[in-house]
């Protein structure tokens, strides 16, 4: 049965921009922070306490960035103009199943001055075209890989340690008919393959295919209808942080990931040996090692030693990626879907690759590099 | 230095305009919050953490450690001589950390200890724009 949202969420504060009309001194990006601040002083908040954020028209990593807030509940819907009031009826939802507590919901566009127009990553006007471009980052090989150094410099990480990642993943691969690339692979022969920026070689990037994916969700009452067994949402995370590489808090570890990861395990109420099976988005060796950590199934700094052990690897303790993984399974470029979809597989039993009693697997991963963070706790019990 | 032609170039605006106006004379200048008492970047039209109003632009020393890097040996458009490059975060002793590219060092892990002092230095790409790039404190050239 649908839960009553009835009088449950109210507006508590609300703001324009200063001025309205004519604003040429104040870029696009501009003027969702001026209208955000206006509206948290309208409230009388303090912005620490805002821990839900939602825009359209630019991204909302952006926005949050610029704000320096690290929401647990982000929505970036934009389809138009009344995106706004869809924002407000997701944060019903939101707020009402324990999301966050507070959502800032923002506008700003520079319709008539057109200043600093553009999107994530486009144009020489936005953040990242003045402050990340000239520097010559030309895609995730060599923009996404950046904060690997302060990791390997911080807790003696090795260049052994990442390259074990990519042979974890293809032993898993080598089960999958599926996989794109499924021979077996060494430390050596990922550290022999070629450089694509340094410490990144060929064979610790993420294969570049074409492929999709969907999923159907309802109520659980309604779930026992359908053939196959149900898999239950026990719990989700999301998180925003950055809007380049560069703004990233700390370079070790992804405050995104860690609200994601937390606000998971929160609403899901179970603890980490509860967990069967991960689905770590793997776009390079090192994004696992980052979504490991911020998951806390090892310490901060303990990844590296823990993927060289083996312990994600066929007959490890905690099997990572068991369809071969976005390094030599497949990856579209928003690998996601893939991820999720090989939990639910593991979940119902039908892995090419199928471990012996999963009852909970979680899938995880980044969005735009270390930007955001999505996290979907999953089981099969009932 | 030059650069050479092709490569992406910043587009100031009436926010980041006073950091692009101090490159131009060489010169690395940050917004300073009065009432955090802070340094931040990238600029913005209020302190991040207090969101107020009350900032300023000051002249920086241009000296910091480098962070962490990826040599990069697939070129970005207008960076096919340069293979491989440093793309790098660098950590400025005012507090802030900013993206740049390590120059006058070799290209080497060796050469490019993460922790490295580093200081600025411009690359004047046009009449209105220069670059802050970062070499090995030291190195004993300017832009």
């Amino acid at each position: 049965m649908a839960t009553d949202l009835r009088k449950k969420v109210a507006i508590i504060g609300a703001a324009e921009t200063d001025t309205v009309g004519v604003i040429p001194n104040l870029t696009q990006l501009g003027l969702h922070a001026q209208a955000a601040r206006n509206a948290i002083r309208d409230c009388g908040i303090d912005k620490s306490q805002i821990d839900g954020l939602a825009c359209a028209g630019e991204s909302v990593v952006a926005v949050a960035d610029y704000l320096d807030i690290q929401p647990s509940y982000v929505d970036g819907t934009s389809i138009g103009g009344s995106s706004f009031m869809i924002h407000v009826a997701h944060a019903v939802a939101a707020l009402e199943a324990g999301y966050c507590n507070y959502v800032l919901i923002t506008h700003g566009e520079s319709g008539r001055s057109r200043v600093g127009r553009g999107g994530f990553g486009g144009g020489g006007a936005t953040i990242p075209g003045q402050f990340e471009s000239p520097y010559g980052t030309s895609g995730p090989p060599n923009t996404f890989t950046v904060p690997i150094v302060a990791h390997m410099k911080k807790y003696g990480t090795t260049e052994e340690q990442i390259a074990s990642v990519s042979v974890a993943t293809r032993a898993w691969a080598a089960k999958n008919p599926r996989a794109m690339m499924r021979d077996p692979i060494t430390v050596e022969d990922v550290l022999n393959s070629r450089l694509i920026a340094w410490p990144i070689h060929l064979l610790e990037c993420c294969l570049v295919t074409d492929g999709g994916g969907a999923l159907i969700l309802t109520t659980a009452d309604r779930a026992r209808d359908f053939p196959k067994p149900p898999v239950y949402i026990l719990g989700t995370g999301e998180g925003a942080e950055n809007v380049m590489i560069s703004s990233m808090h700390d370079f070790t570890e992804s405050l995104s990931f860690r609200k994601s990861a937390e606000r998971a395990f929160r609403l899901a109420g179970i603890e980490r040996k509860d967990v069967d099976h991960l689905q770590l988005y793997d776009a390079f060796a090192h994004t696992p090692m980052y979504g490991l950590e911020a998951l806390g199934f090892v310490k901060p700094g303990e990844s590296g030693p823990w993927f060289a052990e083996g312990h994600s690897a066929p007959g490890g303790d905690l099997p990572i990626n068991t369809n071969g993984g976005g390094l030599s399974y497949t990856h579209t470029g928003m690998y996601g879907m893939f991820a999720l979809q090989e939990s639910v597989r593991q979940l119902r039993g039908e892995a090419a690759a199928q471990l012996p009693n999963v009852k909970v697997s979680i899938a995880h991963g980044p969005a735009g590099f270390f930007a955001g963070a999505g996290t979907v706790i999953m089981t099969n019990q009932a | 230095m030059t650069a050479p032609r092709g490569k992406p170039l910043p587009q100031p605006t009436p926010e980041t305009a006073p950091y692009w106006e101090g490159c131009k004379q060489h010169e690395l200048r940050l917004q300073f919050c009065n009432e955090c008492r802070q340094f931040f970047f990238y600029p913005r039209i209020f302190c991040p953490k207090c969101l107020s109003d009350n900032v300023e632009w000051r002249a920086v020393s241009g000296k910091g450690t480098l962070l962490t890097y990826v040599l990069s040996a697939r070129p970005a458009p207008g960076f096919e001589n340069e293979v491989p490059y440093a793309i790098a975060i660098v950590k400025l002793d005012e507090g802030p950390h900013l993206m740049t590219n390590i120059v006058n060092a070799e290209m080497k892990p060796e050469a490019l200890p993460a922790g490295m002092p580093v200081e600025v230095v411009f690359e004047d790409v046009n009449e209105n724009i220069s670059i802050p790039k970062f070499q090995p404190a030291g190195a004993g050239r300017s832009g």
